[in-house]
């Protein structure tokens, strides 16, 4: 296959533009959840959606993004809820509380999975690409779905702008000025199991955690200003999507998830590397400047005294 | 006329033993008051208490003879410099706007009546050459004073603060005292949580002896005596004279 009749093909083109707005979404969600420094959260919120997927498949028989977001959802809540269930109940802190929610869940939803495929109930193809998705499973119809799911979900992240920069800068301030803030926090963990969800098809569970942080981390080296930021997470998440979608419709049977997740890392490295003040690069030649110009005037010091 | 501020037999525990124990006070208006006591005396969690950040087991606030879900644009607070990740993507002038989204309600962006209003808050603490700087490049005395602008931009009648003076260099301490000597002048009561016994007398005409239980609260010159303060920190502390500072030694 070549380059030309990968793009003139409509059916690409639908695919290419879904991962775009998927990876776009992603991205400006998951700045919230880094600068809350709730990376680890969407890790498991997407692991815990597998169980709620295969249940609800398993109930209703039907690939539906609807029934499917309902179970991820429900999934979701019951992880988050026992996360924090853990963590104030016992010695457990977060980190091992997610740990163990994480891989429980994930557990769980392997066990579903694989009883599925055994059950040749006949319209089960594709549910094992959930794992690490496959782009090019998606109809018309799914990628319609994703497409309006993301453009409602970037709209909520602008509409609520100012209200989740206050909560993910200082979370007690908010709620001083009254801000509900225990349900703006459900509010954001709903927006990533979405878009966990709508990202199952094409990334698939395992990797969805990170489109929605690495390019958020990208990002963050290029700008100190929030909503910059975000257009950056955004963009960055929408090359991604472009990239490992190509990348993966041009060689059979590469899962599409561990592409696009490639192509945002290939963003990262960059980005770490030569971002400007923040980067590696720009860090070492400012301290680079800084050692040659100390050192001309010290030098300039030795002569005086010596003369 | 109503007082500020009214506590009734406040009461928080987080595990089984009370942080804070029976908390009843007044605080009238105009008035400078430092909120003191020995670590883990429950000083922070008075101001959270009463603030609704934290869940109380017993008790009622009110704010202007208000619940403070009423009267919440009335007052500002100031948290601890270390509640916060200064690394976020944001400058100086940003975060003195977030004093103002309390007055803006949900969905309304601050507009140019609201940055000018910032940055005039800026400038009240020193730092309007600042507005533009990314937060974590400013000194830990600059964030203090640009949190303190955020409280001025909630342009509130009561005021809150954590350890404003926790880590900052002689000059920005005169700068936020002299600052919260001005609010009291225009008539507005600040409650200041504070840990420098030296600088007591010279700072707040009030003062509130807290350590779980509160010892009391009143004008300085009548709390701020050897048998106070003894009963307030109990065996850690020793005056060397009557008349210079007292200090603080740990129990050994």
């Amino acid at each position: 296959m070549n380059w030309i009749s990968v793009f003139a093909d409509p059916n690409t083109q639908w695919i290419l533009f879904g991962s775009m707005l998927l990876g776009l979404s992603s991205g400006v969600i998951g700045c919230f959840a880094y600068l809350r420094k709730q990376s680890l959260m969407g890790d498991a919120l997407s692991h815990a959606a597998l169980p709620g997927v295969c249940l609800a498949y398993m109930v209703t028989g039907t690939k539906s993004i609807f029934f499917f977001l309902l179970g991820a959802i429900l999934a979701g809540i019951l992880a988050t809820v026992s996360i924090s269930y853990i963590t104030r109940n016992t010695r457990i802190k977060q980190d091992s509380a997610l740990g163990i929610i994480l891989t429980v869940f994930f557990g769980v939803g392997i066990v579903l999975l694989t009883q599925i495929q055994h059950s040749h109930s006949g319209n089960q193809s594709g549910l094992d690409k959930f794992l690490f998705g496959h782009a090019a499973s998606m109809i018309q119809q799914d990628v319609y779905t994703i497409a309006g799911i993301s453009v409602v979900l970037v709209a909520l992240c602008i509409l609520f702008f100012k209200e989740f920069k206050l909560l993910s800068f200082d979370q007690g301030f908010a709620k001083g000025i009254g801000l509900p803030t225990i349900l703006l926090d459900q509010f954001m963990m709903l927006l990533m199991v979405t878009a966990v969800v709508i990202g199952i098809q094409a990334v698939g569970v395992v990797l969805m955690a990170a489109l929605l942080i690495t390019p958020a981390v990208a990002a963050r080296y290029w700008t100190e200003k929030l909503h910059v930021m975000v257009l950056v997470a955004g963009i960055f998440g929408a090359i991604s999507g472009f990239v490992g979608t190509i990348a993966s419709s041009m060689v059979n049977n590469l899962p599409t998830g561990p592409l696009i997740v490639l192509a945002a890392t290939v963003l990262f490295i960059i980005s770490v590397l030569f971002a400007p003040n923040r980067g590696i690069v720009a860090k070492a030649k400012l301290r680079g400047s800084v050692k040659s110009d100390f050192k001309t005037v010290a030098h300039q010091g030795v002569k005086e005294k010596s003369l | 006329m109503t007082d500020p501020l009214t506590v009734k037999n406040l009461t928080v525990a987080y595990q089984k033993s009370p942080v804070l124990k029976d908390i009843s006070f007044r605080v009238p208006e105009g008035k400078l008051i430092g909120i003191i006591g020995p670590n883990g005396a429950g000083k922070s969690t008075l101001i959270k208490a009463i603030l609704e950040l934290i869940p109380s087991i017993t008790g009622e606030v009110e704010i202007f003879g208000d619940s403070y879900k009423n009267t919440r644009k009335r007052v500002g607070y100031v948290p601890q410099r270390e509640s916060v990740d200064w690394d976020f993507p944001t400058d100086a002038l940003d975060v003195v706007m977030m004093g103002r989204y309390g007055h803006l309600g949900w969905f309304k962006r601050p507009d140019k009546k609201d940055k000018a209003y910032a940055l005039k808050c800026l400038q009240q603490v020193g730092m309007s050459q600042y507005a533009n700087r990314q937060i974590s490049q400013l000194s830990g005395g600059q964030q203090q004073r640009v949190f303190l602008a955020r409280a001025l931009a909630q342009d509130a009648e009561l005021y809150f603060m954590d350890e404003p003076f926790v880590g900052v260099d002689a000059a920005t301490e005169k700068a936020i005292i002299t600052l919260l000597m001005k609010l009291k002048e225009q008539g507005k009561t600040v409650l200041v949580v504070h840990h420098d016994l030296n600088t007591v007398k010279e700072y707040f005409d009030w003062i509130m002896l807290l350590n779980v239980n509160l010892i009391g609260i009143g004008p300085t010159e009548e709390l701020f005596t050897k048998e106070f303060l003894q009963k307030t920190y109990g065996g850690s502390l020793a005056m060397l004279d009557a008349n210079s500072s007292p200090i603080i030694v740990s129990p050994r």
